[in-house]
This record gives C-alpha cells, structure tokens and sequence, in this order.
C-alpha cells in the first residue's frame, strides 16, 4: 500500500463525505484564513513603519542637545538643553571617518509672504548636505548651494504646498519672498515628499543655517543629523560623533545620538512581536478546528465499522487502517487549509482595493505557518480516531449488520 | 490444511460466562467442501470467525498450512488473512463508494502489490466471474448476484488456501443463488478449501462433508465420504 494508494482511499472517502464533513472544512478554512489575515495586517503595518522610518534617509544618525537615554522611539521635541549644539559642532564632526555626511538643523515659526498672500510657516535651517542626507529631491531649480555653511546668504527652497500657496500657478524660481522682515530669493522647489511620521516637508522652507540663526537670533542647532559612510560603519561613526562632542563640552557627555537602525530595530521588535502575538490568538481557533476534525472522524469511525471489520478481513493490517484513517484527518485539515489560503487571498484583495493607502502584502512565513498548523492540527487530533479504527474488533465490526 | 485441536471461545456477557466453542477438534483437507450447519447460537458463525482468523480462540490451537496461527500478533494474523484466506458473506460487505473493480483491487493494495499487477489481475478476475461490463459501476448499481460475484472476485484475488462462506445465498434469489454456488464449487474443484456455513439444508447437502453443531460443539461430523466407503470395502 503506497503513498498514492493511500491518497485515493482519503480522497474517495471526502469526496463522498457528507454535511458534516463540509461544515468541518468551513470551520478550518475559517480558522486557517484569520490566522493569515492577522498575520497580514500586522507584517504590512509592520513593513509600513519601517519603509517609512527607512525613507528618512540612509544610515542616519540624529544628534540632539541634552542627555536623555533613549533608546529607540521617537525623538523628543524638546530636548533638555544642557549645553548648545553649535555649527562649529555640527562641522567638527566631518573630521570622523566613519561620518559621511552633516547637516546641521534649526527649526523656526515666521511669517512668510510673497504678494498679498501671507502665512506663518516652520522655518528650517540647514546647508546643502542636508539634500542627500534627507534623500530630497526638486522639482524646480536647485536645492541650498554648498559653501561655507557660517555664511548667511538670503536664499529660500520653497516646499511644494508653500509653492502652491503663496505663487498659486506665478513662477516661484527668481522672486523673492519675505520672512518676518527680510527678504529671501527663491532659488528652488522640493518635490512632494508626503507626510512622514507626522512631518511635512512639503509645508516648510530651507534656508541657509547662518541666515536661521540671524533671523531668529539663536544659535543654537535643534539638530544635527549626519550620514554614516556604510552600514558597517554607523556604530563607529556613533562612537566618534558622541568622542569629538564630549572633548569640545569640556568632557560633559551631553548630547544623544541616535541612530535611525536602532530605531528601526526597536518598531521593529514591538511589531513583530505584536504580530505573532495577534497571529497566536487566531491560532487557538486552530485549536478548536483540530477538536472539531477529532469529533467528526470518531463518528466517521462508528459510521463505517462494518467497513473498518471488512478491510480487516481482506487483510488490512491495524497499521494500514490506522494509516488510511489518519491520512483522512490530514487531508481533511489541507483541503480545509487550502480553502481558508483562498478566502485569505480574496478577501485580503478586496482590503486592498478598498483601502488602498494600506498596503497589505500576505507574508510566505504566514502561509507556511498556517499550512503547517493545520497539518499538524489534522495529525494530533486524527491520530486518535485512527488507533480507535486499527483497534476495532472484525467480529463485533461485522456482525452488525 | 486446516487442524484445530481442542478450540474453546468463552465470551463474557455481563456477569456470565457464554462457552460459544468447547473442545472442537477439527481435520479439515486441501480442496475439501465442508458445510457447517445448526440453529442459531450453535457456535458455527463463530467456528468460521477462528477459522478466518477474525477471532481468537481462549484455548486450543489452529494450525493452517503448517503454521500455528493462534500465538501470532494482529499485524502477522492480518498477513495470514491477506495470502491464505478468502471472506464471503450474506449482506456482500462491499465498499459502497467504490467500484467493483476497485473493490476487487482492495485485498491486492493491502498487500503491496504493485498498480500494474494488481491491473492486470483485476480484469482477469472481472473476465473468470463475467462482470467485465460492470467494472465501474458501484455495488448500489448492481444486482444482488452480481454483488456477491464481485464479492467472491474480491476473495479469491489473492488466491488463498481457503474460502469460507457465512450464508452466501442468504440475501439472493433462488438462481443468483444456484449461479453462485456454481462458482464456489467450481473454486473447489480448483483446490480451495471450502467451506459453508449456512441454515439452508438443502445448500448444506450439496457438500461432500457436513458438520452438524449444537451449543458448540460438533455433534456430527459426516467425515471424509471417500475414506470411509474405502472402510466399508474393506473385507471384513
């Protein structure tokens, strides 16, 4: 008696297997396609926080004023400034090598206004690193010109819906704008970047750090951020900025580095494991599914005694009974497995239609998992009525007639 | 070749003791044709049951074709079943979701035998028992003598020692039932042992060899026809 053998004796049993078994299959789909479905939402708002966390920029590190411990999560509004960050701070850490890149940031409210049309507006300070570093991108003309990042030139990068706002449809490129009473010459447009995490770009300005910090006579930065040569290398250049700050704070350790891979790794965690937490739960309906597959192939068993007392006859060994009889339960909890795959697969299609800002993608491991469940499920709980069948006495069996 | 020697079957009904078989002792020859007869609860469907392996006796040994068959473990009983033994019973016991052919198939499959073989011996035996035309078409769309053919296809597939009969025309008409005895019988011309329980007294004579039993035992025994008019001859 083969593998195939066997399957066709499984097959031909379901096949001609009535309600029960049908509302059997209904309850293992139903269990196997939850167990997908919350697996697919949680990896999607998993991919979808770390694509957007990733989408700050590449090998980030955040260097912000005060000492806070923290690891992961978002970064404070306001740190607790012990001592200022300065542009000489933000330029000395050029002299790691591990550090790519710097870009130091201050962060403003004025009044900005072009014609008649007036509003008030987040002011960011920065240099021209700060275009790759944040991975931007124009639309028109150029972004803030390299050079010496300690002079203040009236220059103005226009984000796309302050574009749209103040020129509505006028050539921006060349005109000059007033932010409280100075005036600034636009020398650039960024193209949308969307909202991300709650910041956006496309509703605020660059100008050059040096003309920040006159215009809002502060100098000191709300941040530093800098770009790390390689993967490899951003916890070297950590080290080194957090090195080349302690010596010129006079050996105060009061600045917080973050890197964004830390953060990352952190969501990352939670997410997870809120995931194979909700994923967990969806499986206890598993559990119930595996119950239910032990309930109908033990009145599957009485129902077919007399055939049971049969094959015996003929000479089936209690082994082979027991084997048909478990591949019934295993076969049930895969064709049951495979509905429930199918009904994960439409209705995660129609969320997706529906919610189309969501992206959901059903992860493999999800899919895999699932399958796995069901066939063990159809194993531990078949393999009880199959050693009631291997057992069953053939006189008793045939007897009943 | 069969030998029981002093076979008991006690089965326990709540607080008593039934003695279904005492002290059978039963010589049974290759190609004999043996009816077992008696009214009910003399024990002789379960005289078959020991016979075919399906029940195991309290005390006393069977030994088939040389091989003590008592002691062995369900899994080598089975095996002994497979090669030596052939079933046919009043209600057919067909499996009724599958065909006749795949019916036939079944003894073949439990016993390794590989797809193509078990094709060819199939239609061979659909040929020799003339239910070609009725290969795949379910027991539920067969007649009752056709059922039992399938049945007795199914049985002797294997090509056992032994075919033991419980009440093979029970359920059929009286010519379903003259063409199935037919096909028995020309099985033990062939060299099966046979054997037939059955109430009908006219289907027990047709044996060349009956048993009589009442509350399990033998009560009579015609013995071997052939040995005994040789006593008879012989001059006294």
């Amino acid at each position: 008696m083969n593998v195939k053998d066997i399957l066709r004796f499984s097959l031909k049993s379901l096949a001609s297997a009535g309600l029960r078994t049908r509302l059997l299959l209904l309850a293992v789909a139903i269990s196997v396609s939850a167990v997908v479905m919350l697996t697919t939402v949680g990896e999607s708002a998993r991919s979808y926080v770390l694509g957007e966390f990733a989408q700050l920029g590449t090998h980030l590190l955040i260097v912000l004023p005060g000492r806070n411990e923290t690891t992961g999560g978002p970064p404070p509004m306001m740190g607790e400034t012990a001592r200022d960050l300065t542009l000489e701070d933000a330029l000395a850490l050029t002299r790691s090598y591990a550090v790519r890149r710097v870009a130091p940031l201050t962060v403003g409210n004025a009044p900005v206004s072009f014609g008649g049309r007036e509003r008030e507006i987040t002011i960011l300070g920065s240099t021209a690193e700060m275009f790759e570093v944040r991975h931007l991108a124009m639309s028109m003309g150029q972004f803030l010109p390299p050079g010496d990042p300690e002079r203040a030139e009236a220059l103005v990068v226009l984000g796309s819906k302050v574009e749209q706002e103040l020129f509505a449809g006028t050539r921006a490129l060349g005109q000059w704008v007033r932010i409280n009473d100075w005036r600034f010459r636009v020398i650039g447009v960024l193209a949308d970047k969307g909202e991300s995490l709650g910041a956006d770009i496309d509703d605020t300005v660059f100008i050059p750090v040096a003309s920040a910090q006159s215009l809002f006579d502060s100098f000191g930065l709300f941040r530093i951020l800098a770009q790390a040569r390689s993967r490899d290398d951003i916890q070297k250049a950590k080290e080194d900025i957090r090195e080349i700050l302690r010596a010129r704070h006079d050996g105060e350790e009061d600045v917080t580095v973050i890197t964004q891979d830390a953060v990352l790794a952190t969501f990352d965690r939670i997410l997870t494991a809120l995931t194979l937490a909700i994923a967990g739960i969806a499986a206890i309906s598993l559990a119930v599914a595996g119950v239910l597959i032990m309930n109908v192939m033990l009145v599957s068993v009485v129902q077919r005694t007399a055939e049971i007392g049969l094959l015996k006859a003929i000479g089936a060994s209690p082994r082979q009974i027991l084997k048909l009889f478990l591949a019934e339960a295993i076969m049930l909890s895969l064709i049951g497995a495979a509905i429930g795959l199918i009904l994960a697969f439409g209705l995660t299609w129609i969320f997706g239609w529906v919610f189309s800002a969501f992206p959901v993608t059903i992860p493999s491991w999800g899919i895999i998992a699932a399958a796995t469940t069901a066939l063990v499920a159809g194993l531990i709980f078949g393999i009880m009525p199959a050693r009631r069948a291997a057992k069953l006495d053939p006189v008793q069996a045939l007897s009943r007639r | 070749m069969i030998e029981l020697s002093g076979i008991q079957r006690v089965f326990q009904v709540g607080n008593e003791q039934v003695h279904a078989l005492q002290d059978i002792d039963l010589r049974i020859e290759p190609a004999e044709y043996l009816s077992v007869m008696g009214p009910s609860g003399s024990g002789k469907s379960t005289l078959l049951n020991i016979l075919g392996l399906l029940d195991r006796p309290t005390a006393g040994t069977y030994v088939l074709d040389g091989v003590p068959t008592t002691q062995l473990k369900e899994r080598d009983q089975a095996e002994v079943r497979s090669r030596k033994i052939g079933f046919v019973f009043q209600f057919f016991h067909l499996v009724p979701r599958l065909t006749a052919a795949e019916n036939i198939e079944l003894p073949l499959i439990f016993a390794g035998i590989a797809p193509r073989e078990r094709r060819e011996r199939v239609t061979l035996a659909l040929s020799a028992f003339r239910i070609e035309d009725r290969a795949h078409h379910r027991p539920d769309q067969l007649s009752g003598g056709q059922r039992q053919r399938v049945a007795i296809a199914r049985a002797t597939i294997m090509e056992p020692a032994v075919l033991l009969a419980d009440e093979p025309t029970g359920n059929l008409d009286r010519i379903s039932g003259s063409d199935v005895i037919r096909i028995l019988e020309g099985l033990n011309a062939k060299g099966l042992i046979l054997v037939v329980v059955t109430h009908d007294v006219d289907l027990g004579k047709r044996a060349r060899r009956t048993l009589r039993m009442v509350d399990g035992r033998i009560d009579q025994d015609s013995g071997r026809p052939r040995i005994e008019r040789r006593a008879r001859t012989w001059p006294v």
